[in-house]
């Protein structure tokens, strides 16, 4: 198994240029983020800092209107963003996996019932929902956050995954192992998963680009946890605070920029992982 | 042609009661949700914010005072009175007064901000859509040029990037760095509005920004979308034959491949319309523009019961109106749906 990742990553970076750019944007940007366990700041403390500092030596990213230092928030913030995104991600693929599995196996009214699930989950707005649901309980931290974006995350996934299943279930082997008299489980867990992970893999990282880009979009309106540093929470702050009009850029930029770098970084990979797994899908033209 | 309006009407009937039937329900959860909320009662709350201002209130005092206001508010009696007198005056065309601005009634707050919201998303939007669609279908059909690469490039480099992000990067470079454009409002501070071409052209102005960063998103999307539909219609059967038969290539691509591809590209259409309103609070934030969005965030902000249910009813009528629109369109568009729903 980590062979045949192995040798789909090498191929992938020594043909698709997408998929190269990708890493490596991506991996410094991780490695960025794990730094965040080595700071020698408090994430959530603030004013251990001269304000308003342009990037220097000793700030290499300047430091912002709150004292803080713009290079160790930043880098805080990337982590719990990545956190933040894997945490919805997961969930929402584990919830989407039974779904899917469950609908595309079992078929009939079982299937019915939950693809009208899933349609009905589709269709909810889901921005005023939230808001709605932020001024319900004050006070919503991270992980709450993520267990609400998980639960809204996962219908497209599970169509995609019945779709698979579906297919699964009509090729030979399906029919081979049920006569040779294999577990439902063990068909399941060892033959289809197989199948199933490259796609559970590809919509991981487009869910991630989903529900990060909600997170930015709830902060800018101060909808979540404020004090903990995210990449929303930082361009919060600056937004707030006046950054520009102050003309502190470096607070504005950094958040941009590495906010940009993320979400293209991450796009590219979906896009070049979707096209490997699934050659036809890509756009012909004449 | 007799039996053709026949159907159409009953058509249009069983489309009209969904609808209708639509915005019932929609009105039915907009009215319970805010009242569900606890501590949002603004009776409540006007009377927390008079003891927060130091006032001194005599606890006998305080309860006349709550049930004053109630009834000013219009929020005595049941829930099940309040639901009937809304509707009441619903149909009156009266949504009552808003309680974080009182006594402004709702319906001149939403007056006043519904045109800057509608001129610039239902303008955004058919731009987007209309140059989207276009480049999309040519861009299917020839692939290969330069400028199709260039335009997909582009499309795709904007396509991940966050709304907010994107919106917030332009305003920084046009608005801070440039100086080419101003960074808030609608219209000149100090002009009296009017057809007089100061106005307009302050109006042009100001809205230019939120309607670039608006078109750029929504064009790169459209042009994505209707390249994959159409690249899809060029690989059938009916195409490959009408080359065969040596039509005229700009014949194809209009009466071949776009049309093929139009029905997804309108019903994507529609249904944007009908967003409209959840779509344009953060274009608003962003650009400080007065419309309906910024006006729904500080009524959800402030618990204004009434202003919430005034916008979110234009909102649900909206998107009701938007699929009945599309649903009415469609056969036009696409001769395999009939007015008659079975096939014919």
């Amino acid at each position: 198994m980590s062979t045949a990742i192995l040798t789909v990553t090498t191929r992938l970076f020594r043909r698709d240029v997408r998929f190269r750019v990708s890493l490596i944007i991506l991996i410094p940007l991780i490695i960025f983020a794990v730094i965040a366990l080595f700071s020698p700041y408090d994430a959530r403390s603030s004013y251990y800092a001269p304000i308003n500092r342009p990037p220097s030596l000793s700030h290499p990213f300047g430091t912002n209107g709150r004292g803080q230092d713009l290079f160790w928030l930043m880098s805080f913030a990337l982590k719990n963003s990545l956190v933040f995104g894997l945490q919805v991600a997961l969930l929402s693929r584990v919830i989407a996996m039974i779904v899917g599995v469950i609908a595309g196996y079992k078929g009939g009214v079982t299937d019915q019932i939950l693809i009208f699930l899933c349609d009905s989950f589709i269709v909810l707005p889901i921005f005023p929902i939230l808001i709605f649901l932020r001024l319900l309980t004050r006070e919503m931290d991270l992980a709450t956050l993520a267990v609400v974006l998980a639960f809204f995350g996962w219908p497209w996934d599970a169509r995609l995954i019945r779709t698979q299943v579906l297919s699964l279930r009509e090729r030979k082997f399906t029919i081979t192992a049920i006569f040779s008299g294999e577990n439902t489980w063990d068909l399941i867990f060892r033959e289809y998963l197989l199948h199933i992970l490259p796609i559970v893999f590809a919509t991981t990282i487009n869910n991630m680009l989903w529900s990060l880009g909600f997170e930015i979009t709830l902060s800018v309106l101060g909808l979540t946890p404020l004090d903990i540093p995210t990449m929303g929470t930082v361009t919060y702050w600056a937004i707030q605070q006046q950054a520009m009009v102050m003309g502190i850029w470096w607070w504005i930029l950094f958040p941009v920029i590495f906010i940009i770098l993320l979400f293209t970084s991450l796009y590219l990979l979906f896009v070049s992982i979707t096209d490997f797994i699934n050659p036809r899908e890509r756009v012909l033209t004449r | 042609m007799g039996g053709f309006l026949k159907f159409f009407i009953r058509y249009l009937g069983a489309r009209l009661i969904v609808c209708f039937l639509v915005i019932f329900v929609g009105v039915t959860i907009t009215f319970l949700i805010p009242r569900l909320i606890p501590g949002s009662n603004p009776a409540e709350i006007a009377v927390r914010r008079l003891q927060m201002a130091g006032a001194y209130l005599p606890p006998e005092s305080v309860e006349p005072m709550r049930e004053a206001l109630l009834k000013l508010y219009g929020l005595e009696g049941s829930m099940i009175e309040q639901y009937f007198r809304y509707w009441r005056e619903l149909l009156k065309g009266n949504l009552g007064p808003s309680f974080a601005s009182f006594p402004t009634p709702v319906v001149v707050l939403i007056s006043r901000s519904l045109p800057w919201t509608v001129g610039l998303l239902a303008l955004t939007a058919v731009v987007s859509w209309v140059i989207g669609t276009l480049l999309g279908g040519v861009a299917s059909y020839r692939g290969k040029r330069l400028w199709v690469r260039v335009f997909e490039m582009f499309s795709n480099a904007v396509r991940p990037i966050p709304y907010y992000i994107f919106a917030l990067t332009l305003l920084i470079i046009f608005a801070y760095v440039l100086r080419w454009f101003p960074a808030g409002g609608a219209f000149q501070v100090g002009i009296v509005p009017s057809f007089s071409s100061t106005f307009v052209k302050s109006v042009i102005k100001h809205g230019f920004l939120p309607a670039l960063s608006l078109i750029i998103i929504g064009m790169g999307a459209w042009f994505l979308n209707m390249r994959n539909l159409a690249s899809g219609v060029t690989h059938e059967d009916f195409v490959i034959f009408a080359h065969q038969m040596k039509i005229k290539e700009s014949t194809i691509l209009k009466n071949y491949v776009m049309k093929t591809a139009m029905p997804a590209q309108l019903t994507g259409l529609a249904l944007q319309l009908g967003t409209v309103f959840s779509g344009t609070i953060i274009t608003e934030i962003v650009f400080n523009y007065p419309g309906l969005g910024t006006l729904a965030f500080t009524a959800i902000m402030q618990s204004d019961y009434n202003l919430i249910m005034g916008i979110t009813l234009c909102s649900i009528v909206a998107v009701a109106f938007a699929t009945l629109l599309v649903d009415l369109l469609l056969p036009f568009v696409d001769p395999r749906i009939q007015y008659t729903g079975g096939a014919g």
